[in-house]
């Protein structure tokens, strides 16, 4: 039953997908974080570890892949996915300036985080996916949810807490979830979407094996670099490549959890050499640029719905705002914001499709406007919705009403119909 | 060929068999000779409460239609001299567990003559095999139910049956497997997710608390997620405190699950059915010490009601409400009570979230007493919580305060006689119901 691991294949090596990816280099001295407020030190004793687990383990992990944009020959994209990638992340961009506004202005409550800065991950990999694949997220949920197919307009209203929110306001901004797109959340404590996402994939993998259905839906999985000192992650990981589960990790390391560097609360920094531990690839890319992720989560993804089992990708991105829209955002070096600042996803791939003639500014704009319009209308339609009425306090709780058990006058209680309207005195 | 033999001193069977009085010689040749004779009424016997002991209903109808022990798998047992150990704390438990362990149900075929004996753990594996027969997307997953049957053999047999994924043996990870019970629920299993002990899931108390019981709601009615949470439970013997712990208390405020106790095999089956059947989250509590119990239950397919109590023994003087291993001692008392003159009503509350206020309402205005019996601790045990719902709706009915007799607010000792003071006996009920009803 426990997968050998002389079985697991190397990123790399299998002959039948060759892809843009430079052959494995192994034991170069890592790069300190760019904008790390401390230069990452390297004692030599790792160095020699470095060299030590590549010979063990036939799986290793990646460090640089597709080290440059411009690959000579041909595009990494064609005109219509570029203008689906561009449409995308300014869809996710616009959206959370605009939840920034309504926040400070009173229209949604509570714990916001804004995703400005990563739209490459999400766009990268969720646009990649298919209707059936699933995305498990975090807190930081608005634009997984945009990505994988939920209206500005469901996710606008769920913000405002309105009725015709994608879950019916009952969840928030860090609850997206939708069966239709499914989009399986949304989670408010980190880590506790990756044991979901395992069992989504899971569900897959029975379809297929059990219920002999042709089933080869994948799971993406994403997650910041705070939540890979939890256990949960250990233990998903340990568990995904012991049953090759068709599941993507991708950490969204984005250096800081609230305040807390990445660097003052991790023993070994470097994310992606956790991967080869667990017996899966283990991948570092850079988090700005959306054609590098596409490339990585291409791989990632076919591997996956090969059944070759889970990959971890690490994406170096940043956040342009603070943890949330009540964070202050001060510990943050001003120096380290302009850095990444300068590596904008959105302005890199318009300069890279106007470069590559891809696309005109012309039709840049008519898709900044377009989205403009699309986020102003949602917040129309969530203002003008209705908030949820006293009724739908208690619907939901279960799926069998039934469960609310059996009231002293023998009837179910969800029978009773001051029970539902939220009436009677529980 | 070997029985089980559920056996206590009180009861005599001179009225039936004519012979001398029995001490329990489990392990003695003549002991085993008896259980041979008296097999047929044992089975059937149990079954018997103790106002209504009738010796002719007991011999006549059951041992001539019982299956002959040598072509029934289910009615050889781990018995005396099969397994020294297993028989020691299986015989050691018997001493708490009086004969009259199984309670006349209507419902049960004990007296029709029809259905088959079996052992509780082995009524849990029929209704989960049963349910897996019937549903492909039922699925067990959690620590050593493949390969190994199961650490209390509820799940053995089924890997070979059912193949490694079906019935998927993890690491050892509760958060994780737990919520990955959780995910695929959500995306169209229904996982039956093991804990080994109870007490283990507590690490799982994340997922438990957080997804199984929240996502419904909070995906505002999209996802549902009906996985079956179970494992055994209770103070065992001499288990140690780890081992010893009862997590309805901890369970119970969760909103969006459901919770429910089995107590006999028939009811044991009938529970687990139902609630891999019910698309909610339930989590089904078994106990250590009462995997071993033996009883018929019917051949035809049947299930028990989630939400609905069980009335045990009917009665008019005082309402006694318990559930679990609890039951037992309830009924050992029970016996000492009819002897000194009092008819008490014994609820098996089954259902721990929410209470089938409807048994209990009826029973209280009734009797006008009510005493709960329980293995909870005291602080904000299943009790707690049902004395305050008995409280709030049937105020007026009381003619006394309800009482609660709960165990011990301490991690349960290793020792064996803090062991037994930790728990609630059956001489503190007899005390209390004295007490109740002066």
């Amino acid at each position: 039953m426990a997968t050998s691991f002389s079985a697991t294949l190397p990123l790399h090596g299998s002959q039948e997908n060759r892809l843009l990816l430079p052959p494995i280099r192994l034991a170069p001295p890592p790069p300190s974080f760019l904008g790390s407020t401390r230069s990452l030190t390297v004692p030599s004793s790792r160095r020699l570890y470095h060299a030590h687990a590549a010979r063990r383990s036939p799986v290793v992990g990646v460090q640089e892949v597709v080290k440059e944009k411009k690959v000579t020959n041909s595009l990494l994209i064609t005109k219509e996915e570029g203008l689906v990638l561009y449409e995308d992340m300014i869809l996710g961009r616009s959206f959370e300036d605009m939840c920034a506004q309504m926040y400070y202005r009173g229209k949604m409550f509570g714990f916001v985080h804004l995703y400005n800065g990563q739209e490459a991950v999400s766009t990268g990999f969720i646009k990649l996916l298919t209707q059936s694949d699933s995305v498990v997220s975090t807190y930081r949920d608005h634009v997984h949810a945009l990505s994988k197919g939920v209206s500005a307009r469901a996710v606008m209203s769920e913000l405002f807490g309105k009725v015709t929110g994608c879950c019916r306001g009952q969840g928030g901004s860090m609850h997206m979830f939708s069966k239709e797109h499914n989009m399986l959340g949304g989670f408010a404590f980190i880590g506790e979407g990756i044991p979901v996402a395992t069992g989504a994939a899971f569900t897959s993998k029975y379809k297929r094996e059990v219920l002999k259905q042709d089933c080869d839906d994948v799971t993406v999985a994403f997650f910041g670099d705070g939540t890979c000192n939890n256990g949960q992650f250990y233990e998903c990981l340990n568990m995904a490549a012991l049953y090759k589960l068709p599941i993507i990790f991708v950490v969204e390391n984005n250096l800081w959890a609230i305040g807390m560097s990445h660097l003052r609360s991790t023993s070994d920094p470097e994310i992606w050499k956790k991967g080869p531990a667990f017996g899966m690839p283990g991948v570092h890319v850079d988090g700005m640029d959306v054609l590098k992720v596409r490339e990585v989560a291409k791989e990632a993804v076919t591997r996956a719905r090969r059944g070759e089992g889970p990959t971890l990708v690490e994406c170096e991105t940043y956040r342009f705002r603070g943890h949330s829209l009540a964070d202050p955002d001060e510990l943050r070096d001003a120096a380290e914001k302009a850095k990444y600042a300068a590596r904008d996803p959105i302005t890199a791939l318009k300069k890279y499709l106007v470069e590559n003639k891809l696309a005109s500014e012309g039709e840049l704009k008519t898709i900044e406007k377009k989205i403009d319009e699309l986020v102003e209308e949602a917040v129309e339609f969530a203002d003008a919705s209705p908030q949820p009425g006293r009724s739908q306090l208690l619907e939901n709780v279960f799926a069998d009403p039934k469960g609310f058990g059996i009231g002293p006058d023998g009837r179910y209680r969800c029978e009773d119909p001051k029970f539902t309207e939220g009436t009677a005195q529980v | 060929h070997k029985y089980l033999f559920i056996f206590t001193e009180e009861i005599n069977f001179t009225a039936i068999l004519t012979s001398p009085s029995i001490s329990p010689l489990r392990h003695s040749p003549w002991g085993k000779k008896m259980a041979a004779r008296i097999h047929g009424g044992a089975g059937a016997g149990a079954a018997t409460a103790l106002s209504t002991f009738n010796p002719k209903k007991l011999v006549a109808p059951s041992r001539t239609n019982l299956p002959a022990a040598r072509s029934s798998k289910r009615c050889i047992v781990a018995a005396a001299g099969s397994d020294a150990s297993k028989s020691l704390r299986v015989g050691h438990s018997q001493k708490l567990i009086a004969n009259a362990a199984v309670a006349t149900k209507a419902e049960t075929s004990a007296t029709t003559g029809t259905g088959h004996e079996l052992l509780l753990f082995e009524a849990l594996q029929e209704g989960l095999e049963e349910e897996m027969d019937r549903d492909p997307h039922v699925c067990v997953m959690g620590e050593d139910v493949g390969h190994y049957g199961g650490s209390y053999k509820v799940t053995k047999g089924l890997a070979d049956k059912f193949g490694d994924l079906r019935v998927l043996d993890t690491p050892i990870c509760e958060n994780a497997f737990t919520g990955m019970g959780i995910g695929a629920a959500m995306t169209g299993l229904r996982p039956v997710i093991e804990g080994m002990n109870m007490g283990f899931l507590l690490l799982a108390f994340n997922q438990i608390s957080n997804n199984c019981g929240m996502l419904h709601y909070t995906s505002g009615g999209q996802f549902t997620i009906p996985v079956v949470i179970r494992g055994p439970g209770g103070v065992g013997r001499q288990l140690g405190a780890e081992h010893s712990q009862r997590l309805e208390s901890y369970f119970q405020s969760i909103p969006g699950i459901q919770m429910v106790a089995c107590s006999t095999p028939y009811n044991a089956k009938g529970l687990m059915k139902a609630a891999i059947r019910s698309e909610n989250p339930v989590i089904l509590f078994e106990h250590v010490l009462l995997y071993n119990l033996k009883e018929k239950i019917p051949d035809e397919e049947y299930i028990c009601n989630l939400e609905e109590a069980e009335m045990v023994r009917p009665g008019e003087h005082i309402t006694i409400l318990t559930y679990s291993r609890m039951r037992y001692h309830v009924m050992q008392a029970a016996k000492t009570l009819v002897n000194k003159g009092y008819d008490p009503e014994v609820i098996d509350i089954r259902s721990l979230k929410p209470f089938d206020l409807y048994t209990i309402g009826n029973s209280v205005k009734k009797t006008h007493r009510v005493l709960i019996v329980e293995e909870c601790m005291r602080t904000g045990g299943i009790g707690a919580s049902l004395t305050a719902a008995i409280n709030e709706n049937f105020h007026d009915y009381l003619d006394a305060p309800v009482m609660c007799l709960s165990s011990q607010d301490v991690p349960t000792p290793y020792a064996g006689t803090l062991e037994e003071w930790t728990v609630v006996q059956p001489a503190q009920i007899v005390t209390a119901v004295e007490q109740l009803c002066q």
